[in-house]
């Protein structure tokens, strides 16, 4: 079989335009300064590739309604997934998480969130940096069949998909533009 | 791709080069986190099977492979070994696929060995010095520490001093290095330069002293004792005088140019004591590069489906 890279992505429909983009992280930022009463200890972690620039915009969001500077890094999983031996090496990006997270709230930053593997992964490359008080999920999109009993914190959208559709999530600062769209591989 | 097995700097490209390069930088992050093991290569089983003494690129390897959570076992052709009761290399190399390693990392003293090895058994083969023809992954970290402070490598000034027809490093990383597209001398008496050096790439000289103003990088090969008995030069004080790094040759670099060494050292002979715990000494960093590298390179052979690389 093919790799799905390599096969065309036929488009059924966008679901998210910039606009739309840009209210739902505004709407996630408030909810996760809600959630933790405030930004104390609070750090902004994004999951390579399109969680990161996500979790940067977050972060600055937050800094500039609430007037408090965020730490915010990024997060390659790559090492720690669960199907290194299926998928293959893949290429590495760095990893830069902030300073020390002991005793920190972490809040994890993803594109899609769909079977759970990646933040399975990202837990444990969390766990190897530190011990936080808590791990949450903030994602543009969740669009379900969830593999493993994770849950997201806070969610741009609920997007009910189908196994076979596919979801993809452009963001500016890699692909020119934000957009969420849908469709299938032929 | 780097393909299935790592055999010599020949098979690489100059793009493979940086995937390796690239993979290490990220790998690196590890070695400075409190918990410095990543899960990656679980389950995975990986040999070190030593034929010659070895220490950094044994104790290299180990690591490398222990920090992505293989397991490693180490066979050492010595006295303790099956090979003291004349088991023949074909014969090691079966016993050790017969108990399902994923790789085998092979120093031998004769050149092809792992080629050979290769041919035998289905695991990953990985060089880590074959007699005086290859050592690659001393290559690939030496490229790795030199882009640390140079970050290009176009039109960099290398010279390779000393020993070169005995050397592996020196092949391994001449072929490296004009990948890259540094500028390569060769550097040394003649007996010690093989006549075939000029296909390699680089250029031929045999002082030292008016090439020191130019150059980015001075790689001092080590002086194998043994050789003296060869009369290849005349002896290690004459070679101390003409070819031997000290301070007043030193002197003579420029103010950014690095002094590398592959370890282990005669202090004293190729470099003098002081050069070698100079500021422009990179011999340790060389070393810690080294781990990065192997990892970069155990995941990047290692880290596919065993099924589907070959």
């Amino acid at each position: 079989m093919a790799r799905a890279e390599e096969r065309d992505f036929v488009l059924k429909a966008q679901v998210m335009s910039p606009d739309d983009v840009r209210r739902a992280l505004t709407r996630v930022s408030h909810e996760i300064v809600e959630r933790n009463k405030g930004t104390d200890d609070l750090v902004i972690v994004g999951i390579r590739t399109r969680g990161a620039p996500l979790a940067d915009r977050i972060a600055t969001a937050i800094a500039g309604f609430e007037g408090a500077d965020l730490p915010s890094g990024a997060l390659d999983v790559t090492l720690y997934r669960d199907d290194v031996a299926l998928r293959g090496p893949r290429s590495l990006e760095a990893t830069t998480v902030p300073g020390d997270i002991d005793g920190r709230v972490v809040v994890l930053v993803d594109d899609v969130l769909y079977t759970g593997r990646t933040i399975r992964a990202a837990f444990d490359a969390v766990l190897d940096m530190g011990r936080p008080k808590a791990i949450r999920l903030a994602v543009l999109v969740d669009r379900g069949h969830r593999e493993f009993p994770i849950r997201a914190d806070h969610v741009g959208k609920n997007l009910p998909t189908s196994a076979e559709e596919v979801v993809k999530v452009h963001v500016e600062e890699i692909d020119g533009e934000d957009a969420v769209l849908i469709g299938e591989y032929r | 791709m780097i393909g299935k097995h790592l055999l010599s700097m020949d098979q690489l490209t100059k793009e493979d080069i940086i995937e390796i390069l690239d993979t290490a930088e990220s790998l690196r992050q590890v070695t400075d986190r409190p918990i410095k093991k990543l899960p990656t290569l679980r389950g995975r089983t990986v040999c070190n099977l030593f034929y010659e003494a070895s220490t950094r690129t044994r104790i290299s390897f180990e690591l490398a492979a222990k920090r992505l959570s293989a397991d490693v076992i180490n066979f050492s052709a010595d006295s303790k070994s099956s090979v003291s009761k004349g088991e023949s290399f074909k014969d090691t190399a079966w016993t050790l696929e017969a108990m399902g390693v994923d790789a085998i990392i092979v120093r031998h003293g004769s050149s092809g060995a792992p080629h050979q090895l290769a041919k035998w058994v289905k695991a990953h083969v990985l060089n880590a010095g074959d007699g005086a023809h290859e050592h690659p992954t001393q290559a690939l970290l030496d490229l790795f520490s030199i882009r640390e402070r140079f970050k290009e490598f176009d039109g960099l000034k290398v010279a390779i001093v000393g020993d070169v027809i005995h050397s592996r490093v020196a092949r391994s990383n001449v072929k490296g290095l004009v990948t890259m597209g540094a500028d390569v001398t060769l550097v040394g008496p003649a007996t010690l330069i093989p006549k075939e050096a000029r296909s390699w790439g680089a250029k031929i000289e045999h002082e030292l002293d008016p090439l020191l103003a130019d150059l980015d990088v001075c790689y001092l090969l080590r002086v194998q004792k043994e050789r003296q008995n060869e009369q290849l030069f005349p002896s290690l004080r004459e070679y101390s005088n003409l070819w031997g790094l000290d301070n007043r040759r030193m002197s003579k670099m420029h103010k950014d140019a690095l002094v590398m060494h592959p370890g282990p050292m005669n202090r004293g002979v190729e470099i003098a004591a002081d050069v070698s715990e100079s500021e422009r000494s990179i011999i340790l960093d060389q070393v810690s590069n080294g781990l990065s590298v192997r990892m970069s390179l155990l995941y990047l052979m290692l880290g596919g489906n065993e099924g589907e690389d070959s």
